[in-house]
């Protein structure tokens, strides 16, 4: 008998077929699987929000999904944020504001940034604030994080 | 929140550099923003084996015997480790980065031998092919415990009849073996002056005693190692750590080979503050590896990464101030004791070199106590030990300043240490800036503005002393006059961004024109943990030393190539030329293209060990909010204002002073480990454990003060870890004066302040 189940799915813009165990949630399956390992963990219970994943248009962490939960969707992952070597807006705006100091939480913040600039283009100090409060940072303090996406959201909008 | 009409981050610089006080991009920024930067966790090699550890469930037990066989027959599973497979390497001291311990506990607190002394403390572990097989296997393994009453608290340990951790360990008591077997491991003192004649003299005398819970450092990335232990009996480990060389030398006292079969690579690093300075899973896997053959990986888990890693220390503190009635301090006294958990090391003595370091004190004394309990063994947390201390002297000065009637800044200007003040625990300041700080929070808008109606204002201030330690530095030059820069201390916080500043400033080329590299501890010379706030202070040094190295051999270079004394010439913003002939001039670019033709290429090197380190102060001044009804506090507004030295990349500075102020904001209001009757942790994940997000909080803003430390060549200062000192007590001074109740506890949750006026 099988153990494994074959997922179709697509991945930053691209189809990606795998093979998981059931147990095996999406975080693994990106991580260890397919192995794109800019989606991070700090948890595995969905608190830190370190593996942030954009599936089908909602954030999710992805710590929390299962592998076979994917057929089908449509995940954006960290390593499809940039446009080829063209930086994201968010992540240029992260660079130059120095949002981030051991960076391991840099994927998830940025993944949730951006959904947040897409439903929300000019969003205030306290709707960052409250949409972030899903990303963990033990640095900075956020502070820096938030300057960085109030910075993207303009540099968007003057685009 | 409070809307800002100032400059909400202000450097008030003491000198102009051309590349350092700037603000570059960090050189290891696009990998970190786009997810190819490589943590311990992304680490992969072919034949990649996964290992799992089981952990007791009890905080005090005597292990009578493991039985792992049903564990080793379990397909997918391909080796099992417990304490009996270290090679016999005796007991003796061993150099942990920034202290020392005993082998022996060293070595049971990676795999337990004779007891379990902590809820996670680890026993035996797993090398499987997945990391599912490897946990199933974890749960065939047969451990028969006999369980102990646990000891949670210094005043359990400390009280008579209590529970013993180790048979072995008799009190040190002031230096001498007392002989008696004890949970506490030493008693020091230091003494200056006479205080029972300063507290004769005092008009005002405040006494008082406070409580700290146990609190986790919080990185985001959990414990993480690689091994592959090689048939040639070389053994290459990757992970995240503070100090790849104390990986690399505890693992050869573990495990009995020598350093030079032994390399460590340090990959990036989620995160430490402290708690990435001792090695955990590291010699487990190389045990693993052994007897595979294989490499083995091993990941904590959150879970165990709270239970089995190490916090810092609950702590019981009482403090004795007395003043004269214009606010003179006469004498103070410190009665501290830290738990150290399961081994001997808590950051006792490094308070006590703190705690009444920020002032000028004729009479003092101190008394720390170090005492084991049944918790993890502690590890570093951002100025170990300093906080707590703060926590305590930082409220009862206030208390004395609302007796005499005075302002709290005013009366620790009125007995601020200065240079040539000699600490309680022996040194003499150098150049310092307690009052430069002081005076910058005195004339902050902030504190210059009314706080709003209803809310509570507080300040602190706070100390810590940083460390030198060995750094090297390696530079090479390129032909296109950029250079490759090679160092040792694992990048934290964009470290490796101002380390190449030191490098840049020095040969007169843009940062940019620097690749910085950190690298393992094959490629570099020895360097210290990135911790003690040294990094860019010390491996900043090695830097600028290596650079000095280039620059001068590229001034003999320019002179061989002209035939001239090279006396004559100098290097100036990246050209080298004549003293006396204006017609000899090139740049280094110029001179890197021809190294090939004129004698072969230019490496720099350094290696230092620097002593001039400053002592870094910090003060913050804190608005809250008091919810009558719930007793929940809320941040309203946030100042640090830090003495820095120098800020070498500004940005990267304010970063650590948000940083800091935000983890002791969390410790202030939040954290504990909440551990029940049983010594188990009830809260070990981040959603119980409920560190700051960012709706809890406001801007922090920040005031960067440059006082030069005369013992850097560019008057640095380390910077990581004051800032987290003066938050516990600023922000339980700020609701001591909205309830008009005084906190003696930590953490100050709703119920804790609801009970303060009971």
């Amino acid at each position: 008998m099988p153990t494994k189940t074959h997922v179709t799915t697509t991945i930053n813009g691209e189809q990606i077929d795998f093979l998981c165990e059931p147990r095996q949630s999406l975080l693994e399956c990106l991580r260890d699987v397919i192995g794109l390992t800019g989606t991070k963990e700090g948890c595995n219970d969905g608190n830190c929000g370190a593996c942030t994943v954009n599936m089908d248009g909602r954030i999710v962490t992805s710590c929390l999904v299962l592998g076979v939960e994917a057929e089908g969707a449509n995940i954006e992952t960290i390593e499809g944020v940039a446009d080829g070597s063209n930086l994201h807006p968010l992540q240029l705006a992260f660079l130059e504001n120095a949002a981030l100091q051991c960076g391991i939480c840099t994927p998830g913040f940025i993944v949730s940034s951006k959904a947040l600039l897409e439903q929300n283009p000019n969003p205030t100090e306290h709707e960052i604030r409250f949409w972030l409060a899903n990303n963990l940072c033990r640095c900075t303090g956020y502070d820096k994080i938030v300057r960085a996406v109030q910075d993207a959201a303009k540099r968007m909008q003057e685009a | 929140m409070t809307t800002a009409d100032y400059e909400r981050n202000m450097v008030l610089s003491n000198v102009d550099y051309k590349v350092v006080g700037t603000r570059p991009v960090r050189h290891d920024g696009a990998d970190k923003v786009t997810g190819r930067a490589i943590y311990g966790a992304d680490f992969d090699a072919s034949g990649l084996l996964h290992g799992k550890i089981l952990r007791s469930p009890h905080a005090h037990a005597k292990i009578l015997s493991i039985d792992t066989s049903k564990a080793e027959a379990l397909d997918g599973v391909k080796a099992v480790a417990t304490a009996s497979d270290f090679p016999n390497t005796g007991d003796k001291s061993v150099d942990l980065g920034e202290d020392t311990t005993k082998l022996k506990w060293l070595r049971d607190n990676i795999l337990a031998s004779d007891k379990a002394l902590y809820t996670g403390h680890a026993i035996a572990a797993v090398a499987a092919v997945n990391p599912h097989v490897a946990e199933e296997a974890l749960a065939l393994i047969e451990v028969k415990y006999e369980a102990l009453d646990p000891v949670m608290t210094t005043q359990e340990a400390m009280s008579s009849g209590a529970s013993i951790l180790h048979d072995g360990l008799t009190t040190q008591e002031l230096g001498e073996d007392t002989g008696k077997v004890s949970n506490v491991a030493s008693h020091f003192q230091h003494v200056k002056g006479d205080v029972q004649k300063g507290f004769s003299e005092a008009d005002v005398i405040i006494e008082r005693e406070y409580d700290t819970k146990t609190v986790h450092q919080g990185y985001i990335e959990p414990h993480n190692g690689t091994a592959l232990w090689s048939p040639d009996g070389r053994l290459h480990v990757w992970c995240s750590t503070q100090g790849s060389f104390v990986v690399r030398d505890s693992l050869s006292d573990l495990l009995g080979i020598p350093v030079s079969r032994i390399r460590v690579t340090p990959t990036e690093i989620g995160g430490g503050f402290g708690g990435k300075i001792p090695i955990y899973v590291e010699p487990v896997a190389a045990i693993l590896s052994k007897k595979t053959g294989a490499p083995v990986k091993i990941v904590m888990s959150r879970k165990e990464t709270f239970e089995g890693s190490g916090p810092t220390p609950g702590s019981n503190i009482k403090i004795k101030l007395g003043a004269k009635s214009d606010g003179t301090i006469t004498a103070a006294h410190a009665w501290m004791a830290m738990e150290a958990g399961a081994y001997p090391g808590s950051p006792v003595g490094a308070a006590a070199q703190c705690v009444f370091s920020t002032y000028e004190l004729e009479n003092a004394l101190i008394d720390g106590y170090d005492v084991v309990v049944n918790k993890p063994k502690t590890a570093a947390y951002r100025a170990p030990g300093a906080p707590n201390a703060a926590f305590g002297m930082e409220q009862a000065l206030n208390e004395l300043a609302a007796k005499l009637g005075m302002d709290p800044i005013d009366i620790r200007l009125k007995n601020v240490a200065v240079e040539g003040t000699r600490r309680p625990d022996g040194p003499v300041f150098r150049r310092i800036g307690a009052k430069e700080v002081l005076e910058a929070m005195r004339d902050h808008p902030h504190y210059q503005t009314a706080k709003e109606s209803g809310h509570g204002r507080g300040i602190a201030i706070g100390f810590w002393f940083n460390i030198g330690f060995d750094s090297a530095c390696n530079i090479a030059v390129n032909k296109d006059g950029s250079i490759n820069l090679t160092e040792g201390s694992t990048d934290i916080g964009g470290s490796r961004t101002s380390i190449a500043m030191h490098a840049a400033e020095v040969l007169g080329i843009p940062v940019e024109d620097v690749r910085p590299s950190v690298v393992d501890t094959d490629t570099i010379g020895f360097t210290a943990v990135t911790g003690g706030s040294r990094t860019t202070f010390a491996t900043g040094w090695a830097a600028y030393e290596a650079a000095q190295d280039v620059k001068t051999q590229s001034i003999e270079r320019a002179a061989s190539i002209w035939d001239v004394d090279s006396d004559s010439l100098q290097m100036e913003d990246g050209v080298i030329s004549s003293k006396t002939d204006s017609e000899l001039k090139m740049t280094f670019k110029e001179l890197a293209s021809q190294m090939s033709d004129t004698g072969g290429g230019i490496t720099g090197r350094a290696a230092v060990n620097p002593k001039g380190v400053g002592g870094s102060f910090c003060g913050n001044i804190v608005d809250v909010s008091v919810d009558d009804e719930t007793g929940k506090v809320t941040i309203e507004r946030f100042t640090c204002v830090q003495d820095v030295g120098k800020a070498i990349h500004p940005s990267y500075v304010e970063g650590q002073m948000q940083g800091g102020s935000v983890q002791g904001i969390g410790w202030a209001l939040n954290e504990e480990y909440f551990m029940n009757d049983q010594g188990n942790m009830a809260n070990s994940s981040l959603l119980d454990y409920r560190m700051p997000t960012s709706l809890d909080l406001p801007m922090i803003d920040t005031v960067i003060v440059e006082v030069a430390n005369p013992g850097h060549p560019f008057g640095v200062r380390g910077v990581g870890e004051a800032n987290i000192v003066p938050p516990t007590p600023a922000i339980a001074n700020a609701v001591s004066d909205a309830t008009g109740n005084i906190m003696t506890q930590l953490p100050l949750t709703p119920g804790a302040v609801l009970d303060s006026g009971k």
